[in-house]
Formats: C-alpha cells, structure tokens, sequence
C-alpha cells in the first residue's frame, strides 16, 4: 500500500488484480483512442509530405507505412527552392524575433512602474489594460493600417513590428505585473535602502528574479507573431518579398490546389520552429501558453 | 541571409534603446525637485507603452466605431446603413449565424473534449504522455493546420481510391458508405468540419487549464465522498465538478472570444464559400475585395460589441482582486 500514499485521490485500490485491470480498461481504451486520434493529422501530413508526389496523388498516406518503403526529401527540396519557402522562413524570423523582444522591453517598464511605483490613476490604468485584453484586433485593422500607410510603413517589417508590439502590449504587462507584484517587497525594500536607484532595482534586481516568466512570455508572444496570418496580411498586403511563412502558404493553397505534397511539406517546414520549441522547453511553453489564456 | 542580419540588429539596437531610454528617463527625473519626483517617474516608464496603446488599440477602437457611420471611403455620413446592411443582407446573416454556431459548437468541443482527457488522463500513469499529445496542435499555425484538415477531408469521387484520411476512414468502417465532399457539402456539414479543426488546435489548452484545476481539488472532499458510496462517476460530477466551475467558466469564455475571431483556418480551408462564411472573413474581404471600409468597420464594431460583456466581467473580477491585495 505504501506507493499508494502519495495518490490518494485515486481511487481506493481493489483487491482482486485483474478485477481492477478490467474495471480500468475502459479508461485507458477511451485516453489511448483519443491520443491515437490526436496524433493522426500530424503524423499524415509527415507521411504525406515524405512520400513521392505520383504516389501522394494516388493512394492514401497510410498505405505508404508498408514495405517496401518509398520515402524521399523531394517535396522539401522543391518547396524550398521554387515557391519562395526559404525566403518566407526567413522573413518570418526577421518579424518574430524583433516582434517579441521589443513587446516585453516597452511592457517591462510599463509593468513595473504599475506593480512598484504609488501614483493616482494606476489601479485604473492597470484595469484599463486588462479590458484592452479582449478587444479583437478587428476593431484596429482599418485606422492602423490607414496609419502605417501615412508613415509609408506598410509592406515593411518596420510597420508589422510596431503593430505586433502594440498588439502583445496588454498581455505582457498584465502577466509581467502580476509576475513583478509578487515578488517580496522586504527584497525591494533593502535594495532602496541600500541606496540602489529605481533602475539598477529594475535591472539588477527585478529582471534577473523574473526570467521564468520573461521566458513563458517570450515563447507566447513568439508563438503568436510567428502564427499570425491577419496581421501579416493586412500590413504587409501580401509582397512575397516580406510575407512570413503563414501567408505564403495561404497562397500556395489556393495556387498549388490538389499538390498535396508540396502543401504538406511547407506546412512541415513552418512547423518545424514551434516543435523545436514545444519539445525543448515544454514547460515554460505551457506555462507562456497558460499564461496567454485571457488573451482574446 | 539579410533578413537574419536584420533581425539579430533590430534586437540589438532594440535593447540598447531601451536601456538609453531608461537612463535618459532618470536624468529627466532628477531635474525635478524631490518631492515631485515619485509623482513623474512613474510616467516615464508608462510612456512608450501609453503612446503605443492610444496609438494603435484605442485610438482606432474609436476611429472604427465613427468609420462604421461612414460610406465606403469614409468621405461621408451614412447614418445607420452600413448597420443595416451587416443585419439583413443576406450574406452577412450566413456569417452570423456562422459564428453563432462557432461560439457554440467550438466551445462545447474544446472545452467539452479538455475536461474529459484532463479527467481521463488523471486515471492514468502515463498522463503526461497523453497530455502532450493533446497539447502538441497548439504550436502549430491554424495556417498549417487548416492545411493538414483540408488533406484530411480531401474527396475524391468514388470509383477512385481516397486519398483523404476521413473517407476513407468512414468507408473502411461502415460498408457502403458514399465518399462525402466534406468542405463543400451543404451546411451544417461543412461548418462543422472547419470547427472540427480549429477544436484539434485547441482542446490541448483547456486541457492544460482544466486539468490543473483538477488536480487543485482538496483530497479530503474526495475521499469523503468515497467513503459516502459515491461512485467515480458520482465523485466527478458532484465534487469536481462544482469545485472547478470558475476555472471552467474562464475557459470557455476564452474560447468564446476565439470563436468569434474564427478567421485564419476558414480563410484558409474555404475562403467563407458553400455558406462558410464568418464575421472576420467577411470583414477581411469588405476590407480588400469591395473596398467597403463602411461596412467593413461595422462589421468590427459587431465583434466589439459580443467582447464587451466579457470584458466587463473581466475588469470587475480584477478590481476585486486588486481590493484582496
């Protein structure tokens, strides 16, 4: 009994071994169905994209997981040379990487003037934030972009930049500032004492005690941009020498129709990134994405 | 390659304007006398973001709901119009009634499938395993996944092989069956083949949520309830249940609001034809395809106004936190 203290919320134990087994069964039939069902449209789309094109065409993919194999890298090389994939990736780059830094620098300050400094205005300021949350980016489109093409920034990284900045603002500060809130105010308090000014607290102190949640932050807003397909549509209108991999690939679908090869391994090749992610650091990639839930 | 250079250069720059601004912030600072100081620091640090906030959110928040009383070029008052126009047409009523149907199938979907893994794979000893197959989708674009959807609802006509996953899954298991087009089959069908695939996306991130919220459950009302009788099932429904209810309504009004936005996986798999149609499509093409940015803004306003009562409950459920600290 003893390994069974540690799980009390289970149910008791039954006496009888197989007894439990089949009273259980169930349970386990019903999780592996439905992981084995989860797993199914990602593991075709591999498949799929590894196959030869004339076969993709003809046969189902799980016909392919039978001998004699007929696996080939085709598909990757084709839609990496020839429909502007290596290009899109490396735009995607150049806008997600900027386009999470700067968020959470601007959203750093901002949130610990909200957690740390007294002013009259600040619960309402921080409340104000927590509405901008929810407000769909719809509501935006028309005067932003009407903006950008004032300051002749659309179809420029500069433009998407700033648009993605402002867009991650409300989330970074609400999560920085809860984050930055809990922390001991006793450790503030004896830095302030010690004579250190607000910026080295800042920097030396508060930043350093707030990497796991600067980190969680990182990967969502990451995550985000780089799956962005509207804004990247609307500010950038579609040039394929700034479109990230998302619009490139909603135009391939409409372009390349029933080529379900090169479809599926550009879809591989965008996913590639968040995967690396996702199974390098889960935990702060579900931590971020938790995180992330009150975004709307 | 220059797009790398750029990158790695934008974040350098980035970084170092940062901290410039935050030396300069302090030095304008302490040309305050004392006293004044605490009172102005505080919107120094809030300045970037204030001017980004107005800039972007709330200044156009405002701006769209003036536009949505304008014509199309925005040149001229129209009154009501373009409201009535988004209430009757009858393409804007699909949309609608689209996402009626998205706010409720979705959420029920994801929600719904989230707690019965979550509750599911607490049972079982290799629950992470499972968790992370649940949740793996959410890294991937609805771009990519409206991609691996299409191919799986792929029809050929029947005297062919189906490459599709799903017909040829349905013929293998019931005799007879006639392959379907699933994405152009006549609604509701393909309204809930597209939710189907949003909800593969997003089931993992209720399961996280919820299942957290599970294991926060107090052992003690469980094991009470257990020595009462009550069977696993009874424990589930009228201890768990009820204990996790907050957390259950925070997720689903997430999920609400995502399923108003339904944008990327429709615009991918079917561009709103055969009746698929949503709001944030329909927007995206009054926007691009008609040139109508009247309509367009109404249309926006539209999804502002089903996020306003959720925000609400929002600010009034952190200014009651706020008042606990």
């Amino acid at each position: 009994m003893a390994e069974r203290v540690g799980s009390m919320r289970r149910a008791p134990a039954p006496r009888v071994n197989v007894a439990s087994l089949l009273q259980r069964a169930p349970v386990h039939v019903a999780v592996l169905v439905i992981a084995g069902v989860w797993m199914l449209p990602t593991v075709g789309l591999l498949v799929s994209s590894l196959r030869p094109p004339a076969l993709v065409a003809q046969t189902g993919w799980w016909t392919a997981l039978q001998l004699p194999f007929t696996f080939t890298l085709e598909n990757y090389e084709r839609v990496l040379t020839t429909n502007n994939m290596a290009q899109s990736f490396l735009n995607s780059l150049a806008i997600a990487v900027p386009a999470t830094l700067i968020p959470i620098l601007v959203a750093a300050f901002a949130a610990y003037a909200l957690a740390w400094m007294d002013f009259p205005g600040r619960t309402a300021l921080f409340l104000g934030v927590v509405g901008l949350l929810v407000v769909p980016l719809q509501t935006t489109l028309i005067p932003v972009l009407r903006l950008l093409s004032a300051l002749g920034l659309t179809g420029t990284f500069l433009g998407i930049w700033l648009a993605h900045t402002a867009y991650g603002l409300p989330l970074a500060i609400y999560l920085l500032r809860n984050f930055f809130g809990s922390l001991p105010r006793e450790m503030l308090e004896a830095a302030q004492v010690d004579g250190a000014s607000p910026l080295v607290v800042f920097f030396r102190l508060v930043l350093p005690t707030s990497v796991p949640a600067l980190a969680a932050l990182a990967i969502f807003q990451f995550l985000w941009v780089w799956n962005d397909l509207l804004v990247a549509l609307v500010y950038l209108g579609g040039a394929p020498d700034v479109a990230p991999m998302t619009v490139t690939i909603a135009n391939l679908v409409n372009s390349l129709g029933r080529d379900w090869q090169l479809l599926t391994a550009a879809a591989f090749v965008s996913m590639v990134l968040p995967l690396l992610i996702f199974f390098s650091l889960q935990q702060y990639f579900v931590r971020g994405i938790l995180a992330g839930s009150v975004k709307g | 390659m220059d797009r790398a250079f750029l990158a790695i250069g934008v974040v350098m720059v980035a970084s170092l304007a940062a901290i410039a601004y935050a030396i300069a912030a302090e030095r304008l600072v302490g040309l305050f006398p004392n006293r004044h100081q605490p009172v102005v620091r505080p919107w120094l640090w809030l300045a970037p973001t204030l001017v980004l906030l107005l800039a972007f959110l709330v200044y156009p928040a405002i701006q769209t709901l003036y536009l949505s009383f304008q014509n199309a070029n925005s040149t001229q008052p129209v009154g009501l119009a373009n409201y009535q126009f988004v209430l009757t047409d009858q393409t804007m009523l699909v949309a609608l009634r689209n996402n009626l149907i998205w706010v409720v199938v979705f959420t029920t979907l994801t929600v719904g499938t989230g707690l019965i893994v979550a509750a599911l794979a607490d049972r079982v000893r290799y629950e992470s395993v499972i968790k992370a197959v649940i949740f793996l989708p959410m890294a991937i674009s609805f771009v990519a996944a409206g991609v691996i959807w299409k191919f799986i609802y792929d029809f050929r006509p029947p005297v062919l092989p189906q490459t599709g996953t799903l017909n040829a899954a349905l013929m293998a298991l019931i005799p007879g069956f006639e392959p379907q087009a699933w994405l152009v089959n006549s609604p509701p069908f393909n309204n809930l083949a597209l939710i189907a695939a949003a909800a593969w996306t997003w089931t993992g991130f209720c399961m996280v949520v919820l299942s957290a919220a599970i294991k926060g459950v107090p052992a003690e009302l469980l094991d009470a309830a257990r020595v009462d009788g009550a069977s696993e099932f009874q424990v589930f429904r009228h201890v768990t249940l009820p204990t996790i209810a907050p957390t259950l309504g925070v997720v689903s009004t997430t999920m609400v609001i995502f399923a108003l936005k339904a944008f990327d996986i429709v615009y991918v798999m079917t561009n709103g034809n055969f009746e698929t149609e949503v709001i944030a499509n329909r927007m995206y093409k009054e926007m691009f395809n008609v040139r109508d940015f009247g309509r367009a803004a109404a249309l926006a306003v539209m999804l502002l106004a089903a996020v306003v009562p959720i925000m609400l409950i929002n600010i009034r459920r952190f200014r009651q936190q706020e008042e606990g600290r």
